[in-house]
Formats: structure tokens, sequence, C-alpha cells
């Protein structure tokens, strides 16, 4: 079951280099996902291509396409037997499942394309032909009709502008399931480029109408069509999930770090798209050295409980019984677990203040080394530095503070002495103070700051009980899965206020000493 | 009944018939103190930290004045409530009750002659 993204909009022809360089990318991602993302029923995956920066394959390929797109679904029903062993059967499925699934989201793309140049060219065809076809028949167009030309091509123009800013974008995601709204809009064109054509063919060009400023007023009714199906996409498309309507709140599995969103009207598919992008920049990063309790705390957890059984014929019975009585049992026990991580808590925490603080002296030292070269300064040129020596320079006093400390926060794989080196020249070059240098290393960043290729993942799993093309309700809650982590995302509906108005009148704010009121009774 | 210390005259028992006017039934005094006011300036007191609740004025042929309550008199208790621990507002709704036609308070006052000196030199 695979479906076709769409639409639509209008799009320069790609180049046949372009399309197969995507291909092969295409490919490539198709392969990896599907070997990660298929497990279990309704589990569908989302792709979201890099960042344009780096990602050169796909800025080229995608640059001259809209936000349409990719949209693909994995082979849901066939996914339990995925999780076979035998590596070799599910290789060749991926083959199998790769290739159609690319040419269908070609196919899509292409069928885009070609409608979207149709609906421009429509309106100039229905203006050249009569005078092709039957020039001498032709009553000459008069005044009013020359104006409509100018009409015409001002509103073709306005149209191909709009339609570059909405479109011709390069596609944050490629989603499971097809975009209802734009495959709608898509039809939508469709049947309007096809009923004037069809109303074209028949009444002017079959019965060969002689007033060419009926065939231009007609031509202009179809650009303000045009034009006002590009107004509905802007509504559907951009406008309507702006106005907040739902809170939506997003905790991550392994640490509980979470956050409160407001959205609007939006599919379940394009809201976990949303979630994403507002991931990577408000969550920390997500570190698995700091979860866990330290190992000398959760060590005594064994009970030394011993139960026997005095006679009973029910064996099942006896074990849930017997496992009931040992947790009991357990916890029943006087348990100094708490004290040990208490003070273990404290002493880590001494230690990483302390750790921090020969951090900060350091830096600030290393930081007085160095100044900017004023214009007016004459210096032999062998002492003057670029940045990059500067931090070069610099680095030496302050590394071994600095590794002591990302060790103690347990922050060491984000940080390599490279990324170091490059951050100090950075702040150098923009006279950044060493406290602006150091905010990057006491506190953890959200995951974007991070070497991004790294760190930055492009392959979710969403997870979701309700079809995701279905638009957010009340009560509904979905996951968003990595391979160490997942995002737990459940949406409430923002209440109705009933707003009431209480006028004050300023002059009645009026106050007493509260010292010896006398009062009469 | 035997005087409070720091009082001279024994505490006394004044039985008051409130009065309609219109809507409301009123005694016919003005109360003064409680413990959220600053009790150093009550002129009626001899303990300058005594945040009881004192009379402040007695209205002329008022149900007060013809049941015997005196300018400077401290309310003990009113219909049973006591008043030596109660807030300005408290005190009032008190002696306010729509639903009591009579109050009988219990009152102490120095004599005469202290209760002027103390007036005299505030």
């Amino acid at each position: 079951m695979d479906t076709e993204s769409q639409y639509s909009g209008y799009s320069y022809k790609s180049g046949h280099s372009r399309s197969s360089r995507k291909h092969r990318d295409r490919r490539d991602r198709h392969r990896s996902k599907s070997r990660d993302g298929s497990r279990g029923d309704k589990s569908v995956t989302i792709q979201a291509p890099g960042e344009p920066l780096l990602d050169n394959e796909s800025t080229r390929g995608d640059e001259r396409d809209d936000n349409w797109g990719e949209t693909t679904t994995v082979v849901t029903g066939t996914s339990e037997h995925s999780i076979s062993h035998d590596d070799l059967t599910r290789i060749a499925k991926d083959m199998e499942d790769s290739v159609p699934l690319d040419c269908s989201r070609h196919l899509g793309v292409a069928v885009g394309a070609t409608l979207a140049l149709l609906s421009f060219l429509t309106p100039l065809a229905f203006l050249l032909l009569p005078p092709l076809l039957w020039r001498e028949e032709l009553e000459p167009c008069g005044t009013a009709c020359e104006g409509l030309f100018i009409s015409v091509a001002f509103k073709l123009l306005i149209l191909l502008l709009g339609s570059w800013a909405l479109f011709f974008r390069r596609p944050k995601a490629s989603l499971p399931r097809v975009f209802v709204l734009r495959a709608l809009l898509m039809v939508l064109v469709f049947l309007l480029v096809v009923s004037y054509w069809l109303f074209y063919g028949v009444r002017i060009l079959d019965a060969r109408e002689r007033s060419y400023q009926g065939v231009v007023q007609f031509a202009v009714s179809l650009v303000d069509a045009l034009l006002f199906v590009h107004y509905l996409a802007v509504v559907l498309l951009e406008l309507r999930q702006l106005q907040p309507q739902f809170t939506l709140k997003v905790v991550r599995s392994t640490d509980g770090a979470s956050r409160f969103y407001n959205v609007g009207h939006l599919s379940i598919q394009r809201v976990a798209v949303w979630i994403l992008e507002k991931y990577y920049h408000d969550f920390p990063v997500y570190n698995p050295a700091l979860l866990n309790l330290p190992k000398s705390v959760l060590a005594k957890k064994v009970s030394g409980f011993k139960v026997y059984s005095l006679g009973e014929e029910n064996s099942t019975n006896n074990s849930t019984g017997q496992s009931r009585a040992v947790i009991a049992a357990a916890a029943r026990r006087r348990d100094n677990s708490h004290n040990e991580y208490y003070y273990e808590e404290a002493e880590h925490e001494r230690r990483v203040r302390k750790r921090r603080a020969r951090l900060v002296v350091a830096v600030e030292e290393a930081f007085t080394h160095i100044k900017r070269l004023q214009e007016e300064e004459q210096k032999n040129p062998r002492e003057v530095m670029d940045p990059r020596e500067a931090a070069q320079a610099i680095f030496a006093s302050m590394a071994r503070a600095m590794q002591k400390y990302l060790r103690t926060t347990k922050q060491q794989p984000y940080h390599t002495m490279e990324s170091i080196l490059q951050h100090l020249e950075f702040c150098i070059t923009h006279d950044m103070t060493p406290k602006a240098f150091l905010e990057r290393y006491l506190a953890a960043g959200p995951t974007i700051q991070y070497h991004k290729e790294r760190w930055l993942a492009k392959q979710w799993t969403l997870v979701s009980e309700e079809p995701v093309t279905n638009g957010l309700k009340d009560g509904i809650v979905f996951l968003l899965k990595r391979q160490d982590f997942s995002l737990v995302v459940s949406t409430k509906k923002v209440p109705f206020f009933k707003l009431s108005e209480e006028f004050v009148d300023p002059k009645s704010h009026k106050f007493v000493m509260r010292l010896q009121s006398e009062t009469s009774v | 009944p035997t005087p409070l210390p720091g009082q001279d005259v024994a505490p006394q028992r004044v039985e008051i018939h409130k009065l309609r006017q219109g809507e409301n039934l009123i005694l016919g005094f003005s109360i003064g103190g409680g413990i959220d006011q600053d009790p150093s300036q009550n002129p009626f007191s001899e303990d300058k930290t005594d945040k009881g609740i004192y009379v402040t004025r007695v209205s002329e042929g008022g149900p007060a004045e013809i049941a015997g309550l005196q300018i400077g008199d401290k309310i003990m208790q009113v219909n049973g409530w006591d008043m030596t621990m109660v807030t300005h507002d408290q005190a009032r709704k008190r002696l306010t009750k729509r639903s009591e036609e009579v109050v009988r308070l219990l009152v102490t006052r120095q004599s005469l002659q202290k209760a002027v000196q103390q007036s005299m030199l505030s």
C-alpha cells in the first residue's frame, strides 16, 4: 500500500541529472528507513531531511520543489514478519519495497509539476489559439480588450510570484501518508482546468467564436479563478493552523524534560513535524550518561528473603504469591539507599562547583592575554595573529580545566578539542567576553547547538493509534520514537474563555488609614 | 462583683434596647479599638497596649445613654461574646446583629476622675 505525494504548485521543470541524484538519495533513505522504522502496527516513519547549509544534496535537488513532496508509507501489514532473524529476506524485501516507492514519489512530483505548468499556460493558449486558427474571421480587438491583455499579464505575474513564495520551498520532512489538503487542492486545480478546457473546446474552438473580446474575458476569468485557488491554498495550508486551538505537552521519555506548545488545527503527521522542529531548539540535548542513579546507590536492592510453601498444590498460585511476598518484604525492610543518594548528589554538586570555579578563573585569565590590535598601533608583523592563532595561543592555559569540567558534568562526548578551539576563535573574532564563551559549556544547550552531523537525527518514527492524517482532537496521544528515547505527546483542547467586563471608575479608588477608626453603632 | 485589677470600678452589666430607625437598629454610641488598630491612639485606655473595644462617643438621648453606657467604657462582652480580642470590624458586627433587639454588655470603666484626667492630658 503506497500512496503518492502531491501537489502542488507551480514549479520549474526538473533537469534529468537532478532527479537522478534525488533518486539515489531517496533510495538510500528508504533503505535505512524501512530497516529501522518498521515495527508494530500503525507505525509510520517520518523523515526529516538535513539542514540546508550542510546537506548539499537535498538543497540542490529540492530547491525548485515546493513543500509537497515525498510522502511514502512503510508497509505495515508485513511488519511483524520483518523482525525475523533472516537478514537476507529482510534486505530483499527492502529492495522490493524501495523501488516502487521511489517511482511513485517521482510520479507524484511529475504530475504536480505538469499540472502546474498546464494551468499556467492555459490562459496563454486561450488567448493565442483564435488568432492562430481563424484570424480572418476574428473581430479586431478594441481598447477594452487590449486593456484586458495588460490585466492578464500582470495577474499571471502575480500568480507566478505568489506560487513561488508559497510552494517553491525545500520540503521540511517526508510525511508517512499523503498530505490530504494538498491533494485536495491539486484535484481542485485539475477539475478547474479541465472544465475550462472543455468549455473552451466546445463553445469557442468548435464554434469558431468571432468576438475576440469574449475569449479574452474568458481567459481573464480563468486567471482570476486560479488566483482564488492560490488564495485558498494560502488559507488552508498556512493560515488555518496559526490560531492556537490545542495545547500539546511533549515529554521526553528518558529524562522527563518537557515543554508545552500551542498549535492550531493540523493533522497528526504535520503536528509531528512541527514538534520536531521545536524539539531541536527547545529541549536540552539528550545525554545518556546523566540518566542513571550511581551504581553504588542501587546495588543493595537484593532481598535476602526466602519464601517456603507448606503443602500447597497449585503451583502457579504459589509463584505469584511468592513474588508478591518477596516484594512486600523488600519494601518493608528499612532501606537506606535514599540517604546514599542524597549524599552522593551533594558531593557531586560540590565537585562540579569546584571545577566550574577553576574553569571560570582559567578562562578569565586566558582572555587577558590577548587583545585586539588597534589601527594606530604599529606592531611587528610577526607578532600579529589571526583569530585562529590567537585561539590556539590561549587555549593551552585553559585546556586542562576545561577537560576536567567537561568530564565531571559528563559532557565530554559533545565537545571535541577542535570544536572548542573553533568556538574560542569565534568568540575572539566577535569580541566576546569569557562569560559569553563559557555559556556554551556551563549549561546543556539544545540539540541544534552541537556538531550537526553527529547529533541531528533525521529518522523519527511516529507511533499513533489514530490514523495520522486525522486532525488533532482533545485527548490524542502519540509517540515520536528514536532508537534511544521517545517523545510522548499529549493533546488538550484550549478552553473556551468567557470574558466579562467590569467597569472601574478611576475616582473610586479611595483609601483610609488603619490607625484608629471609630464606628458608630 | 469585684473590680478587675487596673480598673477602679467593678464590671457593669448594661442592657441596651436597640432603636429602630428606618431599616437599621441603632444603639446610639460609637466604638473604637480592636486588635487590628493602633492602641497607642486610644485616649480612654489606661494601659496603652490595651487593644480592647472602647466607647468613644455616646449620642444624646440614644438607647445607650438611656441604658447607662458612658464614654470611655471598655466593652468586655456582648451577649456572652468576648470583645477583648476581636478586630474592629468583628466588634461592630457583634453589636449590630439584625436578629438581636437587645444587647447585654459587660463593661468596665475607670473612675470618673481618672477618665477626665486622661482625656485632658491626651
